[in-house]
């Protein structure tokens, strides 16, 4: 298989060296699993620290007085009176109210924003940023610019404590600039696995000295995407053109809760985002079906997909994300199912290679989430 | 304990003293598939040489393991049911997948030996 048209992180020749199973990813040749593999990374993030390389993944910088305005108008979520130093999750609606993509916006201060989107979607939301925006604030794509590390597990603390000791004191989803290893960084205290830990914003040509270096710290493991997905699906966590996309609204990602308050149809700057109109309608008078988490009962896999019928038979949902949790020590799926069957325990069934696998409705996230709130 | 013989879907078969055909998956499949976490075993009944007679789930994804001639299943691992990582682990002894009974006994000798089945790896290693 040819790999010469993927475009390479400034990790690449790094995840090489390590002995990385590589796999196209959004574009990218990416690290699947390194030599521990998938099991043995994922446990490894649970109880120490693991380390990925995310630098596929789309930085944006938006620059203005205008810009949280501006913002504001593409995502239905408070970006006006989001805090200087603090991030909020937040995804860009078309005007079906479907969502075109999730990402992650911080203040920096002084008129300043950054956001990071998904690496399939990164194109698509420059464009989308600059024609709706373009002319509110100045958008700058870092996308060959900076590279993106996370640290995560409940070692991140620690270890990075040895490189700036001032990074104790963030809490979940402070964001800050950090001179790491004399390198200027972004450091925020979030990341996607439902642990403790760190994302870091480093300009391209310094990650790999950086990577280097958190490698060399005894907790800390190279993680790849394999163990990624089940850590996120563990913690409940969605990925975008999975779990949800152009089809499906906030409310039928089961995502009301990143819909600010100011936002919502009774909030101080309610609607105002592409698509608003639909998505109050589907807050108040229900949607047809929701996203829920699914607890298989056997312990065969469930995988994406999947069909989900009731017990007469009769289709009602399908399956977004499955697989195995080595946490949980069993699989587990996020799927989609009509309002009907969405409360919990509700028993229903998935079709696997021709078989019916009953799996209960479950609360997410399926392993507990282990943020630092201070 | 005769010596093993392959497919080109990287299953190893041996011969028991009985006449009945051991099979399972090799070390490089293993490998490939990464950690096992589910293996959904045959039926005791007769397939047909291609049948999917098996699935291995790995953290990753699903696979099939094809019925590598005409024959009646007798036996299952089931040992595999509450340890499916002995795939990983022992993919040779303890790892194995299912017993069956050939139409045509005289058939496993046709298939791949261990020189024939290292240099197909090593094939498809370098492809």
């Amino acid at each position: 298989m040819t790999t010469e048209h993927l475009s390479k992180t400034p990790l690449h020749a790094l995840h090489l060296e390590l002995g990385a199973r590589m796999v196209p990813f959004a574009g990218y040749d990416m690290p699947v699993q390194y030599p521990l593999g998938v099991m043995k990374e994922h446990q490894h993030t649970r109880e120490q620290a693991g380390l990925f390389d995310v630098s596929h993944m789309g930085q944006i910088r938006l620059t203005g007085a205008n810009a949280t305005k501006a913002l504001e108008t593409l995502v239905p979520v408070d970006i006006i009176d989001l805090p200087v130093g603090m991030q909020r999750y937040a995804m860009f609606t078309n005007e079906s109210g479907g969502i075109l993509d999730d990402l992650m916006v911080a203040n920096l201060g002084n008129d300043e924003l950054f956001l990071v989107v998904n690496a399939a979607c990164k194109d698509q939301d420059l464009a989308h940023l600059q024609k709706h925006i373009g002319d509110q604030c100045t958008i700058t794509a870092l996308f060959e610019e900076r590279a993106l590390l996370a640290l995560q597990g409940p070692a991140a603390v620690t270890v990075l404590t040895r490189l700036a000791p001032d990074v104790a004191k963030m809490t979940f989803m402070q964001f800050n600039r950090v001179s790491l290893l004399g390198v200027d960084c972004f450091v925020s205290r979030s990341g996607y696995t439902g642990e403790d830990g760190f994302e870091i914003s480093v300009p391209a040509a310094e990650a790999e000295k950086l990577a280097r270096a958190l490698l060399a710290e005894p907790e800390v493991q190279a993680i790849g995407l394999g163990a990624r997905d089940s850590l996120r699906l563990e913690a409940g966590l969605c990925l975008y053109g999975h779990d949800m996309n152009t089809e499906t609204t906030p409310i039928e990602a089961s995502l009301l809760w990143a819909i600010s308050k100011p936002r919502r149809a009774d909030g101080a700057r309610a609607g105002g985002f592409p698509g608003a109109e639909q998505i109050f309608a589907q807050q108040q008078n229900g949607v047809a079906r929701k996203r829920v988490g699914l607890l298989p009962r056997e312990r065969t896999p469930v995988r994406e997909g999947a069909e989900i019928v009731n017990e007469a038979g009769e289709t009602i949902g399908s399956v977004c994300s499955g697989g195995f949790g080595p946490t949980l020590g069993g699989p587990l799926a996020m799927g989609y199912l009509d309002t009907a069957y969405v409360a919990l325990d509700t028993p229903v069934w998935a079709i696997v290679r021709g078989k019916k696998v009953q799996m209960l409705v479950s609360k997410m996230p399926f392993v507990p989430q282990r943020y630092y709130r201070g | 304990m005769s010596e093993l013989r392959f497919t080109e879907d990287h299953e190893w078969l041996r011969t028991e003293a009985d006449g009945s055909v051991t099979v399972g998956i090799t070390a490089f499949a293993q490998n490939a598939l990464g950690d096992v976490v589910f293996v959904q075993l045959p039926e005791l009944q007769a397939y047909e040489k291609g049948a999917e007679a098996a699935t291995v789930e790995s953290v990753k994804a699903a696979s099939g393991v094809y019925m590598p001639l005409d024959g009646d299943v007798l036996e299952v691992n089931p040992a595999l049911q509450d340890a499916p990582e002995l795939v990983n682990e022992d993919p040779l002894g303890e790892g194995w997948f299912f017993r069956f009974q050939p139409s045509d006994a005289a058939a496993v000798g046709k298939l791949l030996d261990q020189d024939a089945y290292d240099r197909l790896i090593k094939a498809q290693a370098e492809a």
